[in-house]
């Protein structure tokens, strides 16, 4: 099993409703976040493209964050998920200065903290919040050892990209484009 | 021609614009910690190598400083950390892949050794302070704990050696192994900060030392170690010139951006080539004052960690 996300920027409106229902369900202290939306518009007049996605921890196979963690608090569990086990966390910040995302901060109680791809949810067999919550259904969860996944079968039949592949970090949220 | 119009950020007040995790107790402990290590192991070798005489600072007076160093170095490291009552999980697993992790348990281990020796040259060298004090006539199992810890003095030597190694090399390495700050991410960060490291230790024996002989002798040493560190000076800079747009913007803070002048100002020309001048044309024969090139050494050293600290946290990769 290895949870992937997939998300068509061509179908976001940018609403940031992933951002607030992440924050309501996983209480996310204010002034941070665990997802966020990035807009770039580019090309030249009258030729410009605008793009809209939805960011957040890339869960990626090869983690700097798991890779320089010196007490093992952040860790990789089934399906790919990187997880930080909060009364393991020294708060050190080695993994924030390795994550090429920015995707992790230090929480006010200390510890570190990042998206977890809502793992309380998935062991209930429910989606990660922003994704069910999308009202333009531009977020897909899945499953990627399986070939016939949405997810799967969306990476076969479309382009899409990863954020900064040459980190060498082997993310796993793919961006359609 | 394509061209990028415009990125929004991520307006996250607390964690955006720029990630500024680590501060001045890092680029303060990354000195500490490269010094003690310098101190540690020059003071080891010239033990194994039985000049304890020949070269007292060295091996007796200036093994004083990294008890202190360490223990205001893991103080400051302690500060940094945010979750600071969970520090001891360090010591509950080793993770190899992670350097803060080896860096943990060297310290755990170089940190009572560093104590152990100065405690026993401390008869020896501070007896007008012992004549004071009277510890060995106050407290009478110190007399047999002394003698033990001589004894065994030339295993810690030996242990010293390779620790003192790691430790120095650690602190650069730590900050390698960071790909997502190009700055940090290259591969001689490891032997610059040993280098630097080595370099400040030789510099503080010099500044501690009343013999001419160790004084020169060590100030042979550090015009050695400044000459190896600007060439591995150049050698980081032309991997920046050789790498990817990111190293390439990393580069550009160094050179010709914000930190240009406290990096060539106040490391490369008043931390290293000036004090090596001073220290050649001491070699010479003309009377310099070996004060000057070692506190300027020391002090470059100290400018150095903070200017790395600083300019890595600003690079990052741009997608």
């Amino acid at each position: 099993m290895r949870y992937a996300m997939v998300i068509d920027t061509l179908k976001c409106v940018g609403c940031s409703d992933c951002v607030v229902a992440c924050q309501t369900e996983n209480d996310v202290p204010h002034g941070y976040c665990r997802d966020w939306i990035t807009e770039s518009v580019s090309g030249s007049y009258p030729n410009v493209e605008l793009e809209l996605k939805s960011e957040r921890c890339n869960h990626c196979d090869n983690a700097p964050c798991v890779r320089c963690c010196p007490t093992g608090a952040s860790h990789i569990v089934e399906g790919g998920v990187v997880l930080v086990t909060a009364n393991e966390c020294i708060g050190c910040g080695a993994c924030i200065e390795s994550c090429p995302y920015d995707a992790r901060y230090q929480h006010p109680d200390g510890y570190v903290d990042k998206c977890t791809f809502c793992h309380h949810r998935l062991v209930k067999g429910q989606l990660p919040a922003c994704v069910s919550v999308c009202p333009t259904k531009c977020m897909y969860f899945g499953d990627l050892d399986n070939p016939n996944s949405e997810v799967s079968q969306l990476l076969k039949n479309r382009k899409y990209k990863t954020l900064a592949p040459e980190a060498g970090t082997n993310p796993h949220v793919f961006y359609l484009i | 021609m394509q061209e990028e119009l415009f990125t929004s950020g991520r307006h996250i007040p607390n964690i955006d614009p720029s990630l500024q995790i680590w501060h001045w107790p890092i680029a303060l402990y990354l000195f500490l910690g490269g010094l003690a290590a310098g101190i540690l192991f020059f003071a080891a070798l010239f033990y194994i190598l039985g000049k304890e005489k020949e070269y007292p600072s060295a091996v007796k007076i200036a093994t004083t400083i990294p008890p202190i160093a360490l223990s205001l170095g893991l103080l400051a490291l302690v500060y940094d950390l945010t979750h600071p009552l969970y520090t001891w999980q360090l010591y509950t697993t080793f993770r190899i892949e992670s350097p803060m992790s080896w860096g943990a348990w060297v310290l755990l281990i170089v940190t009572p050794l560093s104590f152990l020796w100065t405690f026993s040259f401390y008869r020896e060298s501070f007896s007008n302070i012992e004549s004071k004090l009277n510890l060995f006539k106050r407290l009478k199992f110190l007399n047999t704990f002394e003698k033990f810890v001589i004894t065994n003095r030339k295993y810690i030597a030996y242990a010293l050696i390779p620790l003192s190694i790691i430790l120095g090399v650690y602190t650069g390495i730590l900050l390698s192994a960071f790909n997502a700050r190009p700055l940090w991410n290259n591969a001689i960060l490891g032997p610059l900060f040993l280098t630097s490291g080595l370099s400040t230790g030789a510099a503080t024996i010099i500044l501690l030392s009343k013999s001419i002989k160790e004084r020169h002798l060590f100030g042979k040493i550090d015009l050695g170690l400044i000459i190896i560190e600007l060439a591995l000076i150049i050698h980081m800079i032309m991997g920046y010139y050789a790498g990817s747009q990111v190293q390439l913007e990393a580069m550009e803070l160094l050179v010709g951006g914000e930190f240009t002048l406290m990096f060539f100002g106040f490391v490369v020309l008043l931390g290293l080539l000036v004090p090596a001048l001073l220290e050649l044309i001491e070699l010479t024969g003309y009377k310099v004052p070996v004060i000057v090139p070692a506190i300027m050494v020391i002090i470059g050293g100290l400018i150095f960690r903070f200017i790395m600290i600083e300019a890595g946290q600003l690079t990052r990769y741009l997608y």
